[in-house]
């Protein structure tokens, strides 16, 4: 056995009262091997008691200074007490009487609080984003930030200060994510499983996620990474990062990359690490190659050895378009508007929109010129100042009523995207509007069955309103685009 | 990162609800913040400090200077020798200041020191001589110094000289002369002259000695985080502080070689005053803000002081310049038959308590006021919870018992005051408006917004 080690110290500079000092001497004293203990003001009386124990300081003490006076069976057993001393000194004291409740201002203030792992959910006003989401990321804590409007520039800082303390920046303008099971923002009720999303594409991850559900495949993880992280301006910083960490989750077996057409540069770059990770990654970036979401859902589908499924359907009001009738594509997806744009281009020619897949085919500000036009609702420019129209319907609705009353002949293709955040009942909100339009209409319903909304309950609702209704938007377009071509 | 792919995070929401409506219906585990929009700053500007790689560390430099700041009492002395003060040179609180914008208690006192240092043998001519710019006056911050209301400072009075025995700063700060008619105040009549001679001739000089002669010299801190325990906040009550401070002067007093009438006077001076320990905490908070002085990229409040008329701040990142508005006028309860109209704006570098996280900041540790200042118990509790919000670290040395005895919100962050849109809230004397009236309350003030602003936009432009 050792010699008794001890330690005799007097510190300056720290004050604390006696009875919080009874309470470190005490639990210090509790500790294996510690036989003596005295933490305590170097009052006379206090200098006097260590003497006693055979502690007493060498240097002359003074009551502004704290004793530390600690013996031991071993040097280990010092050191650990030493270190609790130092410990409970340093620990903060939490409030024990609050009179009444102060509002919390920021996601600083609040992570304070917490001790364990956190995510931040921010979707303040864009500008004023960035504060919050810093404060996340200097806890230690991911942050999603579902705000837009916000700053490239901000953007760029943020993912790289993320970065460096090894968080994730989900967003901005990321209206979708799913981490462990817990749906954030826009996103719908799939069951667990396998299947690791990266996603730069809201309303893209609902559709693909949407699909592996109908196939009976789950998701781990959807990580949205926000519409501009594959541009070259941010130039992947989220997605690299968010494909570190799917590598190396346990849960993910297979990794899904879902975004709208990436810059080349950084596709390549992605393309380069997702080759280096151990779990399997397969792309789906809408582009001109490859603009068809389904079809890559039924590739993952065919890695893994799962049937394809007959994509949920119901048949509407056969309505037939009057000639010349042209395609009216009024989404609330960005990514779905994409899809179906880069699907109905080949067939139709030059589409319209204001997010042209060229920027010689952007609109001005009338969104209701004649001609093939698809329409992203959910584009920051229209939803300034008001809530994203998968939540608030009335610019849709109003578009559709301006079709109907002009009497352009057209195929009318809408999105209804479901799940947590939607419109509680978006096919009781349309209704109307279709049963005033004379043209044929065709909806992509996204969401599940789980979902607060269920698939089948809208789908049938929205029929009965006289919508041709599609799982799989890349379907409803082709069903849009062949009632045109009987209309030609 | 993994950590958060490991199971269910915890969610701290910031905006729209509909999201934490839906995240609770999934069973999470979700805090709300009560985002409010900025209260003021330029988007741009507050994301430049946010965004500033440099900040997080400059503030963390800067309020661990002041966390370890000590404060011991080393001398006392007359400005004139110890401050290098010339003839003719009255020092005041606040930001620099003319005798034409100079309001009635600041007036009073400038009038007052004229006459207490023979400048002048009559009002009149007191007035003649500041306004025909013949006095030079300078804020006692530019001085390393200190001084509670309208902070006059003449070479002739005597000055407690404190010490950082950690980072070697020093900082000063005049006696204090007691309650009612007094010159800080801004009251200059025979009865506050013949007390500022005696303090001249028999306090300062037994004091100095006593000072001197202690072996330990007084550890100021070490007192002012007692004082927290029981009851004071170190602005407004000092009443702990002023009798620990007796206690610790005391055996130091009476073995003074003076007449022991004049020993006696002494002890019944500082005894019968309330706030005798104001003008040690004063400069004790003094070196810990002047400590974290000139921290390229720090957004920490250094300074926060008024002259009567203005308010002005200075922070870590901006050195020494001051940053003003308009000063408030406090709002609280007021002695004898005195009201709201007689009131003076806000006045004092009594402020330097908040910006060192007591005072205001510490209401909570002072319930025994809340009245006298205008508020109740639970008003005290959620002003130094806001405080948190505010403040960049806790100080673990000035604990406060009711709140679990958390260290007070320390190390005011420009940024977060913008964020929340919350002032700091500073307890404060009242002056009389007019100039020879003295003290006509005590209450609260909050500082102009415009201080802030204009900070905020300096730090920000340093970022680019």
């Amino acid at each position: 056995m050792n010699a008794p080690a001890r330690h005799v110290s007097l510190r300056s500079g720290v004050y604390a009262d006696s009875v919080r000092l009874m309470q470190v001497s005490r639990d210090v004293g509790a500790r294996d091997g510690v036989t003596a203990v005295l933490v305590a003001m170097a009052t006379p009386l206090n200098v006097e008691l260590a003497q006693g124990m055979g502690l007493a300081p060498e240097e002359p003490a003074s009551p502004e200074q704290l004793l530390v006076a600690i013996r031991a069976d071993d040097d280990a057993a010092l050191a650990g007490a030493v270190a609790a001393v130092d410990a409970a000194l340093a620990e903060r004291q939490r409030s024990t009487a609050s009179a009444q409740t102060v509002p919390v201002r920021t996601v600083g203030a609040r992570l304070d609080a917490i001790d364990g792992p956190a995510l931040a959910l921010v979707s303040v006003p864009g500008a004023y984003a960035v504060a919050e989401a810093a404060d996340a990321i200097a806890a230690g804590q991911s942050v999603l930030v579902f705000s837009d409007g916000v700053p490239v520039e901000h953007e760029v800082a943020l993912k790289r200060a993320a970065h460096d303390a090894g968080v994730l920046v989900m967003g901005p303008d990321c209206g979708t994510a799913i981490v462990s099971g817990l749906a954030l923002g826009f996103a719908n009720v799939v069951r667990p499983g396998p299947v690791g999303l990266v996603a730069a594409s809201g309303t893209g991850a609902q559709q693909v996620s949407c699909l592996l559900d109908m196939a009976g495949v789950g998701v781990s993880h959807v990580l949205g990474v926000g519409g501009r992280d594959l541009s070259e301006a941010v130039g992947g910083l989220a997605t690299l990062d968010a494909l570190a960490a799917l590598d190396a989750d346990p849960a993910t077996e297979r990794v899904l990359l879902v975004s709208k057409p990436p810059a080349p540069s950084v596709a390549a770059r992605v393309a380069e690490v997702a080759g280096g990770l151990s779990t399997p990654v397969l792309s789906a970036a809408l582009s001109p190659e490859s603009p068809d979401l389904t079809a890559a859902v039924e590739a993952l589908l065919g890695d893994m050895g799962v049937d394809v499924p007959d994509w949920p359907s119901r048949p509407g009001a056969a309505r037939t378009a009057g000639s010349g009738a042209v395609l009216k594509g009024f989404y609330s997806g960005g990514t779905l508007a994409d899809e179906a744009m880069l699907l109905a281009s080949p067939v139709l020619g030059d589409v319209r929109s204001n997010t042209p897949l060229r920027p010689e085919l952007a609109l001005g500000s009338d969104l209701s010129v004649p001609g093939h036009v698809v329409v992203d609702f959910g584009d920051d420019a229209l939803t300034v100042g008001r809530a994203h129209p998968m939540i608030d319907p009335t610019l849709r609705l109003e578009a559709i009523d301006r079709l109907a009353a002009s009497g352009e002949p057209a195929v009318l293709l809408l999105d209804v995207v479901l799940g947590y955040g939607a419109d509680p009942d978006p096919a009781a909100a349309l209704a109307p509007a279709l049963a005033r339009t004379t043209s044929p209409v065709v909806v992509a319903l996204v969401g599940t069955e789980a979902d607060p909304q269920g698939w089948s309950r809208q789908a049938d609702a929205l029929a009965a309103a006289g919508a041709h209704v599609f799982a799989s938007n890349a379907q409803a377009t082709r069903f849009a685009l062949d009632l045109l071509g009987a209309a030609r | 990162m993994n950590q958060l792919l490991a199971g269910p995070p915890a969610v701290v929401a910031a905006g729209v609800d509909v999201f934490s409506d839906a995240l609770r219906a999934q069973g999470a585990e979700v805090s709300d913040v009560d985002w409010r929009p900025p209260g003021f700053g330029d988007p741009a500007d507050l994301a430049a400090l946010v965004l500033d790689p440099r900040r997080a560390a400059a503030n963390r430099t800067a309020v661990e200077r002041v966390l370890a700041a000590g404060s011991v009492l080393t001398d006392v002395r007359p400005a004139r020798e110890v401050l290098g003060l010339a003839d003719r040179t009255i020092l005041h609180a606040g930001p620099p200041i003319t005798w034409a914008d100079a309001s009635g208690p600041l007036r009073g006192g400038l009038i007052g020191c004229c006459l207490f240092e023979g400048w002048a043998s009559s009002v009149e001519e007191a007035e003649r001589i500041l306004a025909a710019g013949e006095i030079t006056l300078e804020p006692c911050h530019h001085h390393s110094a200190v001084g509670p209301m309208a902070g006059v400072t003449s070479p002739s009075m005597w000055m407690w000289c404190l010490e950082d025995p950690v980072q070697g700063g020093k900082a000063y700060c005049n006696l204090n002369e007691g309650l009612g008619k007094v010159l800080r105040m801004g009251a200059f009549n025979e009865e506050v002259l013949t007390r500022l001679a005696w303090m001249r001739d028999v306090l300062g000089p037994v004091l100095a000695a006593a000072v001197r002669s202690m072996s330990d010299p007084l550890d100021v801190k070490a007192v002012l985080a007692q004082m927290l325990q029981m009851g004071d906040e170190g602005h407004n009550r000092n009443r702990a502080g002023s009798l620990m401070a007796l206690r610790e002067l005391s055996p130091a007093i009476v073995a003074v070689d003076a007449p022991s009438s004049d020993i006696a006077a002494v002890l019944r001076f500082i005894g019968g005053n309330e706030h005798f320990f104001l003008n040690l905490g004063m400069p004790t908070a003094k070196l810990a803000m002047d400590a974290a002085r000139d921290v390229p990229g720090s957004t920490m409040v250094t300074v926060m002081a008024r002259n009567g008329t203005e308010f002005g701040i200075q922070t870590a990142g901006t050195g020494d310049r001051w940053f003003t508005g308009p000063a408030q006028t406090p709002v609280g309860l007021f002695l004898g038959d005195y009201g709201p109209d007689d009131a003076n704006p806000d006045i004092g570098d009594s402020a330097i308590m908040e910006t060192y996280g007591v005072g205001g900041f510490s209401m909570a540790a002072a319930p025994a006021i809340v009245r006298f200042v205008g508020g109740t118990v639970p008003d005290a509790l959620a002003t130094t919870e806001r405080m948190y919000q505010l403040t960049l670290a806790e100080n673990p040395a000035m604990a406060i018992p009711i709140l679990g005895f958390r260290g007070s919100p320390t190390g005011i962050d420009v940024v977060s005051v913008a964020r929340t849109g919350w002032l700091p809230q500073i307890n404060t004397g009242m002056a009389g408006r007019v100039a020879g009236t003295g003290q006509v309350g005590a209450g609260l003030v909050q500082p102009p917004r415009e201080c802030f602003e204009q900070a905020l936009a300096a730090l920000a432009a340093a970022t680019r």
